[in-house]
């Protein structure tokens, strides 16, 4: 067992963790956020996406242990405390942007990174932004307009 | 939405109540539950397709520290109840089984199953089972498989052969048939899975001192697992509790409760612990359940001016090994339903599900819908025969308004569709004179290969088979006049508990707000049909209705008492009970409850107290919608990539309750036959080997490959009380053959053909030689 020291949305976590332990599993075990999905635990499908310091990540792709010292935002940590949407939330609600809600979590953060880097992107970019986040549900419709949309609310 | 049938809440696009906690990570999926003492699951596979048990070894997975149990078939197959579910239970099927008894089936048929303290656990022990397998030659090619001296996929049953219908072909279409004037195509569609992003996945708790097992299910009928459940392990029906919170998409997959999660209920009640399962990809892919593997043999019999007089289809389905649900698929469906939305006298059909040593198949949205990509094919594949435009075949041969009702040839009544209507709306969307003038123009004048391609069906939504027809609603009045609705469906991305309220908010004239709807939970519903089948609106939507029906009547009659007034001249409207045309003569609806249940001297003399009612809704046997699909592709002559350009969907699902969800429902099933028409195709080798076991082989579309899809909507109301229809699964029934036929029609400038799908670049490059 390893200790690592992880800032999950703003709260340090110590733990011990196996070497083996994906970021994933320590993320929604030990630290039971369970917002965070896993479809493929292969690295395509995109559900499992957190930000690491910033940065969207595939957290089944990750061990715990890489992610020590360092700041993971997982779905959990986007909205306000009260429960209000973050803006790019909201716009995924307005817009029909889920169905089922499985692959939305990664959706939602992917799409926070991408407006972060590249507030105003134009569609091509937000269909080559989204393709690496698999949806069954959606037909990805109401994903690109809710992308649009909260481009255009952070404008 | 037509004005006249806009309601408050009803036809409205309202925002969903499903998404804030989806949004947040604060849905509860399967794998997000959590219990003390939990043990974890996984299944040690079969990876030959057909083969003898000759040993299996598992002191080296027991020895490993953390590891609680390892189960092979003589640990549970005795125990195990009949697997078969409540809708075919009396029909001839697959020798279903927990585990692997003797020889394997298919690949990642289950052979062991390991309990430990955890997956990482589980997974190591998993590793060390040692399996000889005397391999034997499988049954791959459902094509061969009837072929004398083929092997056996299920020595009990004696046959590949799983199932069959014929109809006689009269001497009348014998004639039409062996005449000059036929069309005669065969067509083959590859095999393909649901893919829900969420895979199956149990957690299954047995409490031997009590005897009730309580599980929590990805499942989109929890009434069904609950039953099955009680079946396979012999503890009473009213014992077992099936949950099911949020459920990260199905389209069939989970309607029926599949052998694993069987097993591992099994397994939890032998064992007395809590135990959980979660499938992950590699099993979801090769074992969950197999869909759309058809082949079929068409004959279309025309007039000289292109009218289609008689048809035949010979149709096989690849059933696979064990399939979940019916047996084999929908293949009945495919042959009566292979004319469709079309005029034509006589029609004829052989459909035959075949046993393969495969994945079994399963319900995939639209289980039938080989009849639309057969018959869809080959009205493209007659008209440029004849020499016809496709749009123009279809005029000619499709039922006006004013031919229905109709009866298909095959005996089904088809009644209040507009097939006509939506051809022609979807050809003026997406422009399709114009596009043929370009079409031509760039063909000319760059070489360029772009096409046109329809795909026009009718959608039965059928009630006919107990339990699929029947949902029952219990609406319960709140002493403060807020409303809980319990249904027994099992929603998995319908929005449901979205558009129940809707159409209970608008039926009782109550806010919206004040409208919760419960479901997924065995214990506190009445026993439904679950989610499934394109029914809720038409179904769960009129028990709701027939619940509020009683409720208003009620609640009237209480205000008629203490108004004083006459039970007819007064009317709900915005939370309030008020006589017609006086709205300051008024009591508020929470009133009427709060007395209802705590001023119970003030009701009316010998009424009951409290305001609540159950109601049932039995559905016709056919309840049809309708469609048409049009979309523009361009085929790249020297990659053969398709690109879709354009795709227009003209849809009538009668009354719509929610627009927006409609309109969700018709994107995802699009995209989901995109996937099947361009990219998606789960491949055995010849040895039944799996070779698309990852997302990296099995390709689903993702954002950069599918167009913006445009929608027209016509409202033929259903003659059910609320005039919806069923439309979750039609999306995915009109794709697949309008993007074929665009393909084909591009194809066709330069003389090349198709035949089957998915058109990968490798097909299209071989096509255009």
């Amino acid at each position: 067992m390893l200790p690592v020291e992880i800032t999950v949305n703003g709260e340090a976590r110590h733990a011990a963790v196996d070497a083996r332990r994906t970021l994933a599993d320590f993320l929604r075990e030990e630290c039971a956020l369970t917002g965070t999905h896993l479809g493929c635990e292969h690295g395509v499908c995109g559900a499992c996406t957190v930000l690491l310091d910033g940065e969207a990540v595939r957290s089944c792709l990750l061990f715990a242990v890489q992610a020590d010292g360092a700041e993971v935002t997982t779905i959990e940590g986007l909205g306000g405390p009260d429960g209000a949407l973050s803006p790019v939330q909201d716009a995924f609600r307005e817009e029909h942007g889920l169905q089922c809600g499985f692959c939305t979590p990664g959706f939602v953060v992917s799409v926070t990174a991408l407006l972060a880097e590249n507030p105003r992107p134009s569609e091509p970019e937000i269909r080559d932004a989204l393709s690496g986040n698999l949806c069954r549900c959606t037909g990805y419709q109401g994903i690109i307009r809710a992308v649009q949309r909260a481009a255009g609310a952070s404008e | 939405m037509s004005a006249s049938t806009a309601g408050r809440f009803v036809g409205q696009s309202v925002k969903r109540r499903e998404d804030p906690r989806l949004l947040t990570g604060h849905g509860q999926y399967v794998d997000d539950i959590a219990l003390p003492g939990m043990l974890h699951c996984t299944f040690v596979r079969s990876d030959v397709a057909r083969g003898r048990i000759v040993r299996v070894d598992t002191s080296a997975a027991r020895a490993v520290a953390g590891v609680t149990a390892v189960l092979t078939a003589s640990d549970l197959n005795p125990h195990a109840g009949t697997m078969q579910p409540t809708l075919v239970m009396a029909m001839p099927g697959a020798p279903l089984r927990p585990l692997a008894d003797g020889d394997v089936r298919f690949v990642g048929e289950p052979i062991v199953l390991i309990v430990a303290e955890s997956r990482y656990v589980a997974e190591d022990a998993a590793e060390l089972v040692e399996v000889d397998i005397d391999v034997e030659p499988p049954v791959i090619d459902v094509e061969r498989a009837l072929d004398d001296g083929m092997p056996i996929v299920h020595p009990e049953l004696g046959t590949n052969l799983g199932g069959e219908m014929e109809f006689p072909v009269s001497p009348e279409l014998e004639a039409l048939l062996q005449g000059d004037n036929v069309v005669r195509r065969t067509f083959r569609q590859q095999r393909h899975t649901p893919v829900p992003m969420e895979t199956r996945g149990i957690v299954v708790a047995y409490e031997p001192a009590g005897g009730a097992i309580h599980a929590w299910m990805s499942t989109q009928n929890p009434h069904e697992a609950k039953q099955a459940i009680a079946r396979v392990t012999g503890v009473p029906a009213h014992l077992v509790r099936v949950e099911a919170h949020d459920v990260g998409g199905g389209f069939g997959q989970k309607f029926f409760t599949p052998r694993e999660e069987l097993t591992v209920a099994l397994a939890a009640r032998r064992l007395g612990r809590t135990l959980k399962w979660i499938e992950d990809r590699r099993e979801n892919l090769i074992a969950s359940n197999h869909a759309r593997a058809d082949v079929a043999h068409c004959t279309f019999a025309l007039d000289t001016d292109g009218r289609l007089l008689g048809t035949y289809i010979d149709h096989i389905e690849d059933a696979g090994s064990f399939p979940v649900g019916a047996t084999g698929g929908a293949g009945q469906l495919v042959g009566l339903l292979f004319t469709g939305p079309y005029k034509c006298p006589l029609a004829s059909l052989r459909t035959r599900a075949v046993w393969t040593n495969t994945c079994g198949r399963g319900a995939y949205r639209g289980p039938w819908m080989f009849e639309t990509v057969a018959r869809e094919q080959m009205v493209d594949a007659a008209a440029r025969q004849i020499g016809i435009d496709p749009l123009e075949w279809r005029r000619r041969n499709v039922l006006a308004s004013a031919e229905l009702p109709y009866t298909l040839p095959t005996g089904l009544p088809l009644d209040m569709v507009s097939p006509a209507e939506t051809l022609e709306q979807a050809a003026e969307i997406i422009g399709y004179d114009a596009f043929r003038a370009e079409q031509r123009r760039v063909f000319a004048e760059e070489g360029r290969l772009i096409g046109i391609g329809l795909g026009l069906y009718v959608e039965p939504s059928t009630g006919m088979m107990d339990p699929m027809g029947t949902e029952t609603a219990v609406v319960r009045v709140d002493p403060n006049g807020q409303v809980t609705v319990s249904l027994g469906t099992g929603s998995h991305g319908q929005g449901i508990e979205t558009t129940m309220a809707q159409v209970v908010a608008e039926e009782l004239g109550i806010e919206f707000d004040d409208v919760t709807i419960v479901q997924g939970d065995s214990a506190v519903t009445a026993y439904g049909r679950g989610t499934g089948g394109s029914g809720t609106a038409v179904i769960a939507g009129n028990s709701c209705r027939n619940a509020c029906a009683i409720v208003r009547a009620k609640a009237i009659e209480i205000a008629a008492h203490l108004m004083e007034a006459a039970p007819d001249d007064l009317e709900i409207v915005d939370s309030a009970i008020s006589v017609r045309g006086t709205p300051t003569r008024s009591v508020a609806f929470a009133e009427v409850a709060r007395i209802a249940y705590l001023e119970t001297a003030r009701l009316p003399e010998g009424m009951e107290v409290g305001l609540e009612a159950t109601a049932t809704f039995k559905a016709p046997p056919f309840s049809w919608s309708n469609a048409c699909h049009a979309c523009t592709v361009e085929v790249d002559r020297a990659t053969g990539v398709v690109s879709i350009l354009r795709y227009v969907v003209s849809e009538d699902c009668g009354v719509m309750i929610n627009p927006m969800i409609v309109e969700g429902q018709v994107a995802g099933g699009v995209v989901q036959g995109i996937g099947g028409a361009l990219y998606e195709h789960f491949v055995y080798d010849d040895d039944g080997n799996p070779l698309t076991t990852t997302f990296m082989d099995y390709l689903l579309p993702t954002a950069t490959e599918v167009p913006t899809i445009e929608y027209g909507h016509v409202e033929t109301p259903s003659p059910t009380p609320g005039g919806h229809k069923g439309m979750g699964e039609g999306g995915a029934i009109g794709s697949p053959p309008a993007i074929f036929n665009a393909v084909a029609d591009a194809l066709a400038l330069v003389g090349a053909t198709i035949d089957h799908t998915p058109l990968s670049p490798e097909v299209v490059l071989l096509a255009l030689g």
